[in-house]
């Protein structure tokens, strides 16, 4: 039996439905994501689990003990909010001591075990600082260690790195991560990054409107979404509208496609979707033709917008160290088999 | 054509008219206040030209006087506690409510303010009366046939000082308690914390600006509160405002009644920059 269950988790605000039909199961140690957009109801499910926020219908179990009902206080979980939510009045020992003095742990003893915490998240230094002298990574630190140190069955991330600067976030990301790991902790991560999500989660709940989109590890949602939201919000990707016309084939504004027709009725219409990295970008006049309209220099790669009888395209190539093409120049598109994926219906 | 003014003396025209007006309205009045205090008094003759402390003297070794101020601070203490104790939970009940509710209650809170103070006091005079309301219900509850009045009492004064003065108290302590990040409750909750210990440990602390500057104003306008004092205290319970005010028009003595207002005005200030000092050194590393 799974370590913490979600069993058809609803939530309603009025007639609004935040959380629909939500069902999960979290291994022990096991780091999930849940990634949306906002008003994705993503937060609120973080908040039932929390025991923020009741649950209008549904269950969750941790443990095997049944804790829909359990006050937050008696729940025992770690919480980093996305404001870290520190108590101003006192110091990062204080802070983290805080939970500990709670459950009735001696004044040393709580001193010593909150200095320890606060050394593994690197702030060995900081301990009697207030909230207000530190910086947004530093208070990130402590309410990271405040969570922590009261050795939680479930960690619960509530945006955590949104209010830090870009390379402040990126090097977070990897160290949370490793913590993570180290320590073994579940954990859930809500954000609404999918760079953050697909770095740090063993899986990954997508989320949209209240309800799940797709559950998967992080290579499998970026290789194989299964909706159009999905395989658009996770990552960048091309959607190209068209219609079956026969084995194998998709007729795009008079561009035969060949793909993987197998699921799908003749004539029916359907979304493609390629990734604009899975391109290969090349003078050599064969497969789909078409005049760059922008170029865009990102360092690591290429970003160009192209323009062919399938429709506005984005491509993305990698900086081999040479001059990428310019606008205005006409080149040719291939990707290998496999690179795109059919959906259903129109967009 | 305008001329045109340089950009360094424009704080200057610009703070200008503010600074005249009280300057001339409040500088100049308490600047005549202090020099007729230095002057000496005749009955016969009226105001001398000499210089002198002697009424400082008189005020500060005349028990009658220290009976006066030791009542007016006191009163000012106990009104601050009393409307600390209603005010802090009054505004947290507040902060509490649906925003529908809380404008509605804001409005009860504050709605008084728009009543003159002589108008709520004289409200409370009919109250305190020994033929007043509390009186008859006094009666009509068998407490005995004698007239209940609060009139001319320490304790009717505190009750309607407190009443006039609860709302500065609210507004201040609302403001701070608005400030604070919900979510820093909701961790306290997570970390293992009763409701009561997170009202305990970590709202109230954060309220704690908003009290003190509230038991500021409290404290300030109670030591120097005129009509409440003069229409329930009247002249069987003085406080230095009224005193002074005694000095001026009944005795016409005014270098003495200028000496108590002086007196009144520093021991104000006294206490106020020493309190803000105490406080500023117990919270400024905590709040910016």
């Amino acid at each position: 039996m799974s370590f913490l269950i979600f069993e058809t988790l609803n939530k309603k605000f009025g007639d609004f439905v935040a959380v629909r039909d939500m069902s999960l199961s979290v291994e022990r140690g096991e780091f999930i994501s849940l990634l949306g957009p906002s008003g994705c109801g993503k937060t609120t499910t973080l908040q039932m689990v929390a025991g923020l926020l009741p649950p209008t219908s549904g269950r969750i179990v941790l443990d095997g003990k049944d804790i829909t009902k359990t006050p937050p206080n008696q729940r025992g979980l770690g919480i980093v909010f996305q404001s870290y939510a520190l108590f101003p009045h006192m110091t990062a020992t204080d802070n983290v001591a805080f939970g500990l003095e709670m459950r009735g742990v001696g004044k040393a003893e709580r001193t010593d075990r909150a200095r320890g915490a606060l050394d593994q998240v690197k702030l060995g230094q900081f301990v009697d600082r207030y909230p207000k002298d530190m910086s947004g990574g530093q208070r990130q630190r402590v309410a990271l260690a405040r969570a922590l140190v009261i050795e939680p069955p479930v960690l619960l991330l509530d945006e955590p790195l949104s209010n830090l600067d870009a390379k402040l976030r990126e090097e977070m990301r990897i160290e949370l991560r490793l913590l993570q790991q180290d320590i073994g902790v579940t954990t859930i991560l809500v954000t609404h990054d999918q760079e953050e999500a697909l770095s740090m989660s063993d899986r990954i709940v997508v989320m949209q409107q209240g309800d799940v989109a797709q559950i998967a590890a992080p290579l499998d949602l970026y290789e194989r979404p299964t909706n159009t939201f999905v395989s658009d919000f996770v990552g960048k990707t091309n959607l190209i509208q068209g219609q079956i016309t026969g084995d194998n084939e998709v007729n795009v504004d008079g561009t035969r496609v060949s793909v993987d027709t197998l699921a799908h009725t003749h004539g029916s219409s359907v979304t493609l979707s390629i990734r604009p990295e899975k391109f290969q970008m090349s003078d050599d006049p064969s497969g789909h033709e078409v005049r760059v309209e922008a170029a865009i220099f990102l360092g690591a790669s290429w970003l160009y917008r192209v323009k062919g009888s399938m429709g506005d395209l984005f491509v993305t190539q990698p900086n081999t160290g040479s001059a990428g093409y310019a606008k205005g120049d006409v080149a040719w598109l291939g990707w290998p088999e496999g690179a795109l994926t059919l959906f259903k219906g129109a967009q | 054509m305008m001329a045109s003014i340089q950009p360094r003396k424009v704080p200057y025209f610009l703070t200008g008219p503010g600074v005249i007006f009280f300057a001339a309205l409040l500088g100049a009045p308490m600047v005549m206040t202090l020099l007729l205090s230095l002057h000496s008094y005749d009955f016969n003759t009226g105001i001398q030209p000499d210089w002198t402390l002697a009424n400082y003297v008189e005020v500060l070794g005349d028990s009658y006087f220290q009976k006066i101020f030791g009542r007016t601070f006191g009163l000012a203490l106990l009104v601050t506690v009393i409307c600390v104790l209603i005010g802090v939970p009054e505004a947290y009940v507040l902060s509490r409510l649906s925003s529908r509710w809380r404008s509605v209650f804001l409005l009860v809170v504050l709605g008084p303010l728009l009543i003159s103070v002589v108008v709520r006091t004289l409200g409370w005079a009919l109250f305190f009366g020994g033929n007043g309301v509390l009186t008859m219900t006094a009666q009509a509850l068998g407490f005995g046939d004698e007239p209940v009045s609060l009139m001319f009492t320490f304790t009717g004064m505190t009750i309607a000082l407190v009443h006039v003065l609860v709302p500065f108290m609210v507004i201040s302590v609302w403001a701070s308690l608005q400030k604070i990040d919900p979510q820093s409750e909701d961790a306290g909750l997570s970390l293992g914390a009763s409701k009561m210990t997170v009202l305990r440990r970590i709202t109230l602390p954060q309220a704690m600006p908003g009290i003190l500057s509230g038991s500021i104003i409290v404290f300030a306008l109670t030591a120097s509160a005129f009509a409440t004092p003069a229409i329930i205290g009247g002249r069987r319970m003085k406080v230095v405002a009224t005193a002074a005010y005694d000095e001026y028009l009944s005795t016409l003595n005014w270098p003495l009644g200028a000496t108590i207002a002086i007196l009144l005005l520093l021991a104000n200030i006294g206490i106020i920059v020493s309190y803000n000092k105490l406080i500023e050194r117990r919270f400024a590393k905590v709040f910016e």
